[in-house]
């Protein structure tokens, strides 16, 4: 079953194509990894799934809601989350507020509540605030709740806009490449992270150069290149698969 | 001593920057100890100074100073208002005096024409300038900063020309002869009582901003001020969220300029126009941006330097200019900014006072 699938989606950028004609679908509880070279349309590819691009044609589907052209923020509430490749934190709010933030939708919403201190809102916001501990912790960042986000080293914001995301209990959760510019040490712990969340029943999508994370932890992956999915199958599959080969030495030989 | 948690959550609300509302997480011993003096320092602190507020007049009891001391109060309601918009979602208005205008001249009609009580022209008011909010905030709210600061610009202008050139508005001449506020059996008539009366004001509007900055709304607006398109990512409505900023922030302009028109008695045009919305946004900006303690240092500020330098007649405006750009040379991030310096001295102070006062009943223990 494939919760989400995406029928022959394409993106123009004036005479580029950044996708063209592209199909797949990703199995319920499937760690799916996305790869190609640079510039293959992989962060074109996600921005059209969470509503961040509007994909010239095809559709994406969730279950069986069409929800190609829907906003982002209309897609984050269908529970569908996603990080940046270039680490969008909120910088001047603590790491705490920050995951917090990704709650927004589970927050308690009276507004005279809020005025007025209810004991029932501020249950519940105490109640947040100790999960958005849970879930920096989870991502080891537990000692730097108080921290201004915008102060923390780039592999501290990666994990937190990790942890922002998963507060929210999404069903499928979009990384554009996690382990990016991160130490080795960090890398090892990243990939606990999102193998944890995985086995925790959360679908996650996965942008990632490093081939070897993407060996150890992918159930399935698929090759972008120049905008066309190439490749799609088990990781060992499509390592020794003469055309995602040929993308690659391709674009070093350049 | 036993503390419970909704009065630690008073304390982490009202102490904003020190804490990082961190607090009520009591992970150490020593951290616990904080919570303990921070509550026994910041509630009385916060009431005292509000207590010497309340003196104040009594004290300087000089008509001047007073007069001068609330005109700082109502610029300090204005610039809470302003900071749902400028500090916290991080829109730019230039034209915010119409909702202060459309606030004293609701009251102003109401009150003389038909004679009603100033407490009843008050929900009107709001909801006028509800009106207008909606009005102007849905087709303009998408775009971006610099646009809508020249739309809100402009509907600053319009409103201030609608007033001064309908007749039923008293056109240049404005509202004479407003009515003074009654509460009960109580007639506020003095500078004095005015000036008590928007001391309770300012407290309220502070207490608003506080609770809402640390509530879904106020995450959501600064969210949105830090990075519009992410925020999308979380679940928020932008538009929306930013529609209720500016709408907040109408409330509190028209609830001051409700009363503002009764402390006056008369109201005209040349008071609600671009240099008194230039004036909010500088209180605003000047005490630093989002953070409601410098939205009233600012206010204060704004007003208060004028009058200072009046010593040098016409050129006071200009010594005024000079203070300002110094001020934004030497603290670009205003006075008392929302995170950093001036926040993080406070609050470390305030913690080694508290640790200090933790420390004695157990030494005693020790000893
Ligand atoms: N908003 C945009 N406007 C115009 N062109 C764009 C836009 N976004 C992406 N592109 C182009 O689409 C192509 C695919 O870009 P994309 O960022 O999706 O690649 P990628 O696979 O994520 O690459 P990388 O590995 O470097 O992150 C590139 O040629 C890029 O220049
Ligand atoms: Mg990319």
């Amino acid at each position: 079953m494939s919760p989400l699938s995406v029928d022959s989606l394409s993106l123009r950028f004036g005479g580029l194509d950044a996708l063209s004609e592209v199909s797949l679908g990703i199995p319920d509880g499937a760690l799916y990894a996305v790869i190609g070279p640079n510039g293959a349309g992989k962060t074109s590819f996600f921005n059209c799934l969470t509503g961040y691009y509007r994909p010239s044609s095809g559709s994406v589907r969730l279950d069986d809601l069409d929800i190609t052209g829907l906003g982002a923020s209309q897609v984050a509430a269908l529970g569908i989350r996603r990080t940046f490749q270039n680490v969008r934190v909120f910088p001047k709010l603590s790491a705490r507020e920050n995951v917090l933030v990704g709650a927004h939708l589970r927050a308690g919403t009276s507004f005279v509540g809020t005025l007025l201190g209810t004991p029932g809102l501020r249950r519940r916001e105490r109640a947040l605030a100790e999960e958005a501990e849970r879930w920096l912790d989870y991502v080891g960042l537990a000692h730097q709740a108080a921290s201004l986000a915008g102060a923390l080293p780039y592999g501290m914001r990666k994990r937190l806009e990790v942890a922002r995301a998963l507060i929210a209990e999404p069903r499928i959760l979009l990384l554009d490449e996690p382990a990016a510019g991160v130490s080795s040490v960090e890398r090892d712990e990243l990939a606990e992270v999102i193998r944890k969340t995985c086995q925790g029943g959360v679908t996650v999508m996965m942008i990632e150069h490093d081939v070897e994370l993407v060996m150890q932890l992918a159930t399935t992956v698929a090759v972008l290149d120049h905008g066309q999915l190439i490749a799609e199958g088990g990781p060992q599959q499509v390592r020794n698969d003469p055309r995602v080969l040929a993308a690659y030495l391709g674009k070093r030989r350049k | 001593m036993s503390v419970s948690d909704s009065d630690l959550e008073d304390a982490v609300a009202v102490d904003l920057g020190a804490t990082e509302e961190g607090v009520f997480r009591a992970v150490s011993r020593r951290r616990a100890l904080d919570v303990l003096g921070r509550l026994r320092l910041v509630g009385p602190t916060l009431v005292v100074l509000v207590a010497v507020a309340a003196v104040f007049p009594h004290l300087v009891q000089t008509n001047y100073v007073t007069s001068v001391a609330m005109q700082v109060e109502i610029m300090m309601c204005l610039a809470l208002g302003l900071n749902f918009v400028v500090g916290y979602a991080g829109m730019l208005d230039l034209g915010f005096a119409a909702f202060f205008a459309i606030g004293a001249y609701t009251t102003g009609l109401l009150s003389v024409d038909l004679h009603w009580p100033i407490l009843a022209t008050i929900a009107p008011a709001v909801g006028v300038s509800l009106v207008g909010a909606i009005f102007v905030g849905v087709p303009t709210l998408r775009l971006r900063s610099d646009y809508l600061a020249v739309i809100t610009l402009g509907f600053g202008e319009i409103i201030q020309n609608i007033v001064n050139n309908l007749s039923q508005t008293g056109g240049p001449e404005g509202i004479s002869g407003i009515p003074p506020l009654r509460i009960g059996s109580l007639v506020v008539t003095s500078t004095t009582g005015y000036y008590e009366v928007f001391l309770i004001l300012v407290v309220i509007f502070l207490a608003i901003s506080s609770r809402v900055r640390h509530s879904r709304l106020g995450r959501a607006w600064l969210a949105i001020r830090e990075d519009e398109d992410t925020a999308q990512a979380m679940g928020i409505k932008v538009r929306r969220y930013k529609l209720y900023a500016y709408m907040a922030g109408s409330v509190f302009g028209s609830i001051t300029g409700s009363l503002y028109g009764s402390a006056f008695i008369a109201i005209a045009p040349p008071s609600f126009g671009f240099s008194e919305s230039l004036l909010v946004v500088m209180a605003v900006a000047i005490g630093g941006i989002g953070s409601i303690w410098g939205a009233l240092l600012g206010a204060g500020v704004v007003i208060a330097f004028p009058e200072l330098f009046r010593q040098f007649s016409d050129a006071r405006l200009l010594v005024f200019g000079v203070a300002l750009v110094l001020i934004m040379i030497l603290r670009p991030q205003g006075i008392w900014p929302e995170t950093g310096l001036g926040i993080q001295r406070l609050g470390g102070t305030l913690r080694k006072v508290a640790r200090r006062v933790a420390r004695k009943p157990q030494q005693h223990r020790d000893a």
